[in-house]
C-alpha cells in the first residue's frame, strides 16, 4: 500500500479549468473522499492520479517518488469506474482474472485461479464466477468490479463514484462492506463522490472540492462541525443547514426578517452584518418554546421527522424524533440551541465567534 | 443484503405493448397489415421470381408468348451457362444416341439440342475472379477500415473533422463521373485487366465506407473499458484486440456485408476495367450471347447462381446484422 | 374529483409475470407512492395507469371511469419521467406550452398558464434557455412545469429525482411536496428510495417481487411492518432482524449467547403468532437500542458510520446477520469490540420466520 501526494496539479482544458492547483496528500491505509458537486474536477483527478490524463502543472508522488512519466500500465494502481467496468462478452470469472492476465505481470494460471476464488469469497460472489456478467443485476456487477480492483492488490484504489449507480437500499448495503472491507485489508482508498452520506460514513478524511479547487480537508468530524465556508455547510450534512443573513445591534444578534434573537454574549467579535448557520437538529420544537411560528411542511423520515417552520419572513428547518404527531397548518413554538451555531462573513467563509 | 438484489434483468420485451397496440381490437388491424406486407413483398419480389422461373425454363417455354407461369423445370439454362458445346455431325449425333448409357445427365442434355459438351466456359472463370476480386477487397476495406475507425475514434487527430467529411465526401460522387480518368490511369499504369487492379479499386471505393461506419460502431463502445485495461497492464494494441473488437464484432459483420455486396455486384467498372483475364461475372452474365440472341435462361441462371453466395453470407450473419443496424441506442 | 381503482391488474410478458392481480384504491387528492426495489413492479404498474403499458388482466378506473383500453392521450394524466423527456429543439416556454397548444387552447391563456407555472416552480428566468444549456435540477423543473400546466386528473411521477445530485434531490423533495400541499392534486410516484416515500407520502405502496408488501400511511410501515421484507426495506438502515428460538418466555439468539427476555404483554401473542413453533426474528429499528454497559444483549463491532450528528453502530453476533445502532458521535468503537445494549419494549417487534410476516400484539384490554 502507499501514500499518495498531489501537488500544485493544475489540469485545463480549451476554455476551463478543471483543476486549480490542487494539493492534498492520501496517507497509507487511508480511506480518503474527494466530495464535490458534479462538474467539480473530482474525476479528471483520479485520472491524472491514474495517469489517464497528464496534469499541465504539479506532480503526482507515490510513496515520495514522482510517478508523472509513467504509463497507466506502470503505476499499479486499480480503478474502479461508475459504470462499463465489466467485459460483457467475458464471464465473471474471466473479468477477475483479466487483470491478472495481463502480459506484464507472469501470473501462473494456478495462481490466478486461486486469488480469483479468494476475492470471490470476500465479496461473496463465489456462486456468479460462471455466469456471463450481462446476466448480473446491478449490485452484483458493481460487487464484480470492485473484486476486479481488489484482485490485483494494487498500491492504490481509485473508486469513482461506484454506488452511485445503484439503488439507495444497496448503496446503504454496499457502503457499509465497502469500509468494513477498506479497514481489514488496509488498502489506501481514494473514494470520490457527491453523495455527502458516503463522505461522511466512509472517509477517514474528507477533501471537499469545488469548481477544480480544493476548499477544506479535514476529517467528517472538522468538515461537519467547522466547515470553512457556507457553500461547505450547505454541503455537508442532512437536512442542509439553515442560513441567514443577521445583524449584530444593541447587544443581540438577530436574524434577518424573523423574531430569532440571542443576547450578543453569543458572539463579541462579529462585524454588524453577517451570516449564521444552524444545523436543523439544532433547531427544536417545544411546546415552551423562545420563538414562534407555522408549520409549512413535514417529511417524516421515520428515526426523525423533519419540520418546516415559517416563522416571520424566514423559513427554519427543524428535527423531532420519531414521526410527528403536529399537522402542516400548526402553530409551532421552537428553541435554537445557540451554542452550535456556525457564523460566516457575507462572503461566505467562516468566522470565529 | 440479498434481499434487495434487483431481481434480475428483465426479458427485454420487443414490441411495444402500449393500450392502443394490444388492445383485443387491435389484432384486427395487424392482420390486415401483414396481408398487405406479404402483397407488398410479392410485388417486390416478382422480378426476383420471374427470374427464378426463368433460370428452369426451356428456351422454347421462354421465347414463346403468353409466358408460362406453369412448365417442365430444365436444368438447360445452367447448361448454357457453364459449358461451351459444338454442334454434333449427324454421324457423332447417331452414335451417342446409340450409346445413352455412357452418357452424364449434362451430356444427355446437351444431346437433346444435338450438341456436344466440349468444355467449361469462360463463365467459370469469371466467377472464380469475381470471388477473388471481391472477396479480397472486403477483407482488407474492413480491415485498414477498422484500424483507421479506432484511430478517428480514440485519438486526438489534427483535422479530424475536415479528415473525416473529407472521407465520407467520396462517397457523394456517383462513381460513373470517374470512369474515364481511371480507365486512362489505369491504361498508363499498366493496371488494366489484373487483378491488382480491380482489388485496389474496390478496396478504396469501400473504405470511405467503412471507416464511417466502423467508427460509429467503435464510438458506441465506451472507452472506460480500455482505459480499465490500460491501468491494469495492457498495451493499447492488446486492448483493442481482448476487447475492442470482441464488441465490435456485430459493426464488423454488418459492415462486410455490405462491402461485399458492393464489391461483389459491382458492373460498371468491371465492364470498363477489364477485358477478359480479369473480368468479374456481373459484366459475363448480361451479355450472354445464344445462336438466336440473347441466351435467357442462361442470364437467368448466372444471376440466380451470382444472387445466392450473398443471400447465404447475409442469412448466416443475419443476427449479427440485425445488432449491428440498430447501433445508436440510448445511453444515459 | 380523480379517484384512481385499480381492481385486479396485473401483468405478464410472456410467462414472467411482472405485476402479480393487485387491488389499489387512491382517494382524490392523495400522494401515494409506489415504493420497492428494482423489477419489483411499480413502474410497470405506473406505466398500466397511464396507459403506456396494456394490463394483461384486470381494470383501471379514473373517477369511475372504466379507462382500461383508453389512449393514454385520453386519460388526462400527466407524466414525469425519470430522464425529463424535453424537447431539445424548443426552448422551456415552449416545451412548457406545448400539451397546452396541443390541446388547442387560446394563445393568451397558453401564456398566462405558462407564466402561472413558471413562477410556481422559480423557473421564470429560465424560459428561454434550451433544455441543453440547464443543469438536471433545471430540466426537471420544466419537466414538472410542463406537466403542472395542464392540471390534469392526476400526476404520475416516474423516479424524477433519481437523476439528481444527492444534494439537489433533497431540495426538489420538499418541492414536489409543498406543490402537493397547495394544489392537492392525485399524485402517483414511483422510487426506489424509501426516504422520499417517507418523506413525500400520504400513503406508501411498498412492493416487491411483482406484489404489494403492505399499503400504510409512513407512520404504519415504520412501527408496524407487516412482514420481513417491509421491515427491511423502510428506514436508513432497516429494521434491525436477528433470528433466535423462543421458550418460556426467552428468546435464544444464534451467536455470541444472547438471551433477549421479551416483554409480559408479547408473550401470549408470539404463543399464538408461532403456532407451536419455537423459530422467531426480534425486529427493532436502530433507534430503539440503547448501548447500556449492563445492557442484556452483546454484540461485536463490524464498522461504524459518522452521520453528520449522530453516528450509526454495525454489529454483528454470528457469521450471517449484521445489525444496527444508532449512537452519539463522540464516541468511537474500534472494529471488532464488543458492546452490551438493550432493546426498549415499546419499540420491539416479531416475526414469523416460516410466513415471513408480523406477528400481531394483543390488544390491550
Amino acid at each position: 500500500m502507499s501514500h499518495v501526494e498531489l501537488s500544485h496539479i493544475t489540469k485545463t482544458y480549451p476554455g476551463v479549468t478543471a483543476l486549480d492547483d490542487i494539493s492534498f496528500d492520501v496517507k497509507d491505509g487511508e480511506f480518503f473522499v474527494l466530495l464535490g458537486p458534479t462538474g467539480a474536477g473530482k474525476t479528471t483527478t483520479l485520472r491524472v492520479i491514474a495517469g489517464l490524463e497528464k496534469q499541465d502543472k504539479g506532480s503526482v508522488l507515490f510513496d515520495g517518488k514522482a510517478v508523472d512519466n509513467f504509463n497507466p500500465s506502470d503505476r499499479d494502481v486499480a480503478l474502479v469506474f461508475q459504470q462499463y467496468s465489466l467485459y460483457p462478452t467475458m464471464s465473471v470469472y474471466d473479468n477477475l482474472a483479466f487483470p491478472l492476465r495481463s502480459p506484464l505481470r507472469h501470473t501462473s494460471a494456478e495462481e490466478i485461479r486461486k486469488k480469483v476464488e479468494e476475492t470471490a469469497e470476500i465479496l461473496h460472489i463465489s456462486h456468479l464466477l460462471k455466469r456471463k456478467t450481462a446476466h448480473l443485476s446491478g449490485g452484483e456487477m458493481q460487487r464484480v468490479s470492485i473484486g476486479r480492483a481488489i484482485v490485483r492488490s494494487p498500491r492504490v484504489f481509485l473508486m469513482d463514484e461506484p454506488l452511485s449507480n445503484l439503488d439507495a437500499k444497496l448503496r446503504e448495503a454496499l457502503r457499509i462492506e465497502l469500509q468494513h472491507l477498506q479497514k481489514t485489508q488496509g488498502s489506501t482508498t481514494l473514494f470520490v463522490t457527491h453523495d455527502q452520506i458516503e463522505a461522511l460514513t466512509m472517509a477517514d478524511r474528507i477533501a471537499v472540492l469545488n469548481q477544480g479547487r480544493i476548499l477544506q480537508v479535514g476529517t467528517p468530524e472538522d468538515i461537519y462541525d467547522r466547515p470553512a465556508t457556507t457553500f461547505i455547510a450547505q454541503l455537508v450534512g442532512s437536512p442542509r443547514i439553515n442560513l441567514y443573513k443577521a445583524r449584530r445591534e444593541d447587544g443581540t444578534i438577530s436574524i434577518n426578517a424573523s423574531e430569532v434573537h440571542v443576547p450578543a454574549s453569543h458572539g463579541n467579535n462579529l462585524p454588524a452584518d453577517f451570516l449564521v448557520g444552524i444545523r436543523p437538529e439544532n433547531i427544536k420544537p417545544d411546546l415552551k418554546g423562545e420563538f414562534s411560528g407555522r408549520l409549512v411542511l413535514t417529511e417524516p423520515l421515520g428515526v426523525e421527522t423533519i419540520l418546516h417552520i415559517q416563522s416571520g419572513q424566514s423559513e427554519f428547518i427543524g428535527l423531532v424524533p420519531g414521526i410527528t404527531t403536529y399537522r402542516i397548518g400548526d402553530a409551532m413554538k421552537f428553541n435554537v440551541a445557540f451554542e452550535h451555531v456556525h457564523y460566516f462573513g457575507l462572503n461566505g467563509d467562516r468566522l470565529q465567534s | 443484503m440479498a434481499q434487495f438484489e434487483e431481481t434480475g434483468p428483465r426479458t427485454p420485451v420487443n414490441e411495444p405493448t402500449r393500450v392502443d397496440k394490444v388492445h383485443p381490437r387491435a389484432k384486427l388491424g395487424k392482420s390486415i397489415r401483414v396481408i398487405l406486407i406479404v402483397i407488398m413483398t410479392f410485388i417486390m419480389l416478382f422480378p426476383v421470381i420471374v427470374m427464378v422461373m426463368t433460370a428452369f425454363k426451356t428456351r422454347v417455354d421462354i421465347i414463346t408468348p403468353p409466358p408460362k407461369v406453369l412448365f417442365r423445370p430444365s436444368l438447360e439454362g445452367f447448361l448454357y451457362l457453364l459449358t461451351d458445346r459444338a454442334l454434333l455431325t449427324p454421324a457423332n449425333l447417331a452414335a451417342a444416341q446409340a450409346n445413352p448409357g455412357s452418357l452424364s445427365f449434362w451430356q444427355k442434355l446437351a444431346l437433346a439440342n444435338g450438341q456436344q459438351i466440349t468444355g467449361v466456359s469462360h463463365y467459370v472463370a469469371r466467377l472464380k475472379n469475381s470471388v477473388i476480386i471481391a472477396g479480397s477487397s472486403t477483407i482488407l476495406s474492413v480491415i485498414l477500415g477498422l484500424f483507421a475507425a479506432y484511430a478517428f475514434s480514440r485519438f486526438k487527430i489534427a483535422g479530424k473533422d475536415d479528415l473525416l467529411f473529407f472521407i465520407l465526401s467520396t462517397r457523394m460522387l456517383p462513381g460513373v463521373v470517374v470512369t474515364i480518368p481511371l480507365f486512362l490511369l489505369y491504361k498508363l499504369l499498366g493496371w488494366n485487366d489484373t487483378y491488382a487492379g480491380m482489388i485496389i479499386l474496390y478496396t478504396v471505393f469501400n473504405l470511405s465506407f467503412s471507416v464511417w461506419l466502423l467508427k460509429g460502431f467503435i464510438d458506441e463502445i465506451p472507452v472506460e473499458y480500455e482505459e480499465a485495461a490500460l491501468v491494469d497492464g495492457y498495451t493499447r494494441l492488446q486492448a483493442f484486440f481482448r476487447i475492442v473488437l470482441p464488441q465490435a464484432v456485430n459493426g464488423i459483420a454488418a459492415t462486410t456485408v455490405f462491402c461485399l455486396i458492393f464489391a461483389w455486384n459491382e458492373y460498371a467498372f468491371a465492364l470498363m476495367l477489364t477485358s477478359d483475364n480479369a473480368r468479374t461475372a456481373p459484366p459475363s452474365i448480361a451479355t450472354m450471347l445464344g445462336s438466336g440472341g440473347l441466351e435467357w435462361s442462361a442470364i437467368a441462371a448466372g444471376s440466380l447462381g451470382f444472387l445466392i453466395p450473398v443471400v447465404i453470407v447475409t442469412f448466416v450473419l443475419r443476427d449479427y446484422l440485425l445488432r449491428g443496424v440498430t447501433f445508436g441506442a440510448v445511453r444515459k | 374529483m380523480s379517484t384512481i381503482e385499480l381492481r385486479q391488474v396485473e401483468k405478464k410478458f410472456g410467462d414472467l409475470h411482472a405485476v402479480k392481480p393487485l387491488d389499489l384504491t387512491i382517494q382524490d387528492g392523495e400522494f401515494v407512492v409506489l415504493l420497492g426495489p428494482s423489477g419489483c413492479g411499480k413502474t410497470t404498474t405506473l406505466r398500466m395507469i397511464s396507459g403506456l403499458e396494456a394490463v394483461s388482466g384486470g381494470t383501471i378506473w379514473l373517477d369511475g371511469r372504466n379507462v382500461t383500453w383508453l389512449h393514454p392521450s385520453a386519460r388526462d394524466i400527466a407524466f414525469v419521467f425519470q430522464f425529463y423527456a424535453l424537447y431539445p429543439h424548443l426552448t422551456a416556454w415552449r416545451n412548457i406550452a406545448f400539451p397546452l397548444q396541443a390541446q388547442g387552447e387560446s394563445p393568451e391563456n397558453v401564456k398566462k398558464r405558462v407564466n402561472e407555472v413558471a413562477k410556481l416552480l422559480r423557473i421564470e428566468h429560465l424560459l428561454n434557455a434550451r433544455p441543453g444549456q440547464l443543469s438536471g435540477g433545471d430540466q426537471q423543473r420544466v419537466a414538472l412545469a410542463r406537466a403542472l400546466v395542464r392540471r390534469p386528473a392526476a400526476y404520475l411521477m416516474d423516479e424524477p429525482l433519481g437523476a439528481l445530485d444527492a444534494d439537489f434531490r433533497e431540495t426538489m423533495r420538499s418541492e414536489i411536496k409543498r406543490l402537493h400541499v397547495l394544489q392537492h392534486a392525485t399524485t402517483v410516484y414511483v422510487t426506489h428510495d424509501q426516504i422520499e416515500a417517507m418523506a413525500m407520502g400520504d400513503r406508501i405502496v411498498v412492493m416487491s417481487e411483482a406484489a404489494i408488501q403492505q399499503i400504510g400511511t409512513p407512520a404504519q410501515v415504520y412501527y408496524d411492518p407487516a412482514n420481513l421484507f417491509v421491515a427491511r426495506f423502510i428506514g436508513s438502515p432497516g429494521m434491525n432482524l436477528i433470528a433466535g428460538k423462543y421458550a418460556d418466555g426467552i428468546v435464544q439468539m444464534a451467536g455470541l449467547d444472547n438471551r433477549y427476555p421479551v416483554p409480559l404483554e408479547w408473550q401470549s401473542a408470539l404463543k399464538k403468532g408461532l403456532d407451536g413453533g419455537s423459530e422467531v426474528i426480534i425486529g427493532f429499528r436502530p433507534e430503539a437500542a440503547q448501548i447500556n454497559d449492563q445492557g442484556k444483549l452483546i454484540g461485536k463491532v463490524y464498522a461504524s458510520e459518522m452521520q453528520g450528528s449522530s453516528a450509526v453502530l454495525h454489529l454483528t453476533i454470528n457469521e450471517n446477520d449484521i445489525f444496527h445502532i444508532r449512537t452519539d458521535r463522540l464516541i468511537s468503537y474500534p472494529i471488532d469490540t464488543l458492546v452490551h445494549f438493550d432493546i426498549d419494549p415499546q419499540m420491539v417487534r416479531f416475526f414469523n420466520p416460516k410466513t415471513e410476516a408480523a406477528i400481531k400484539p394483543e390488544v390491550a384490554q
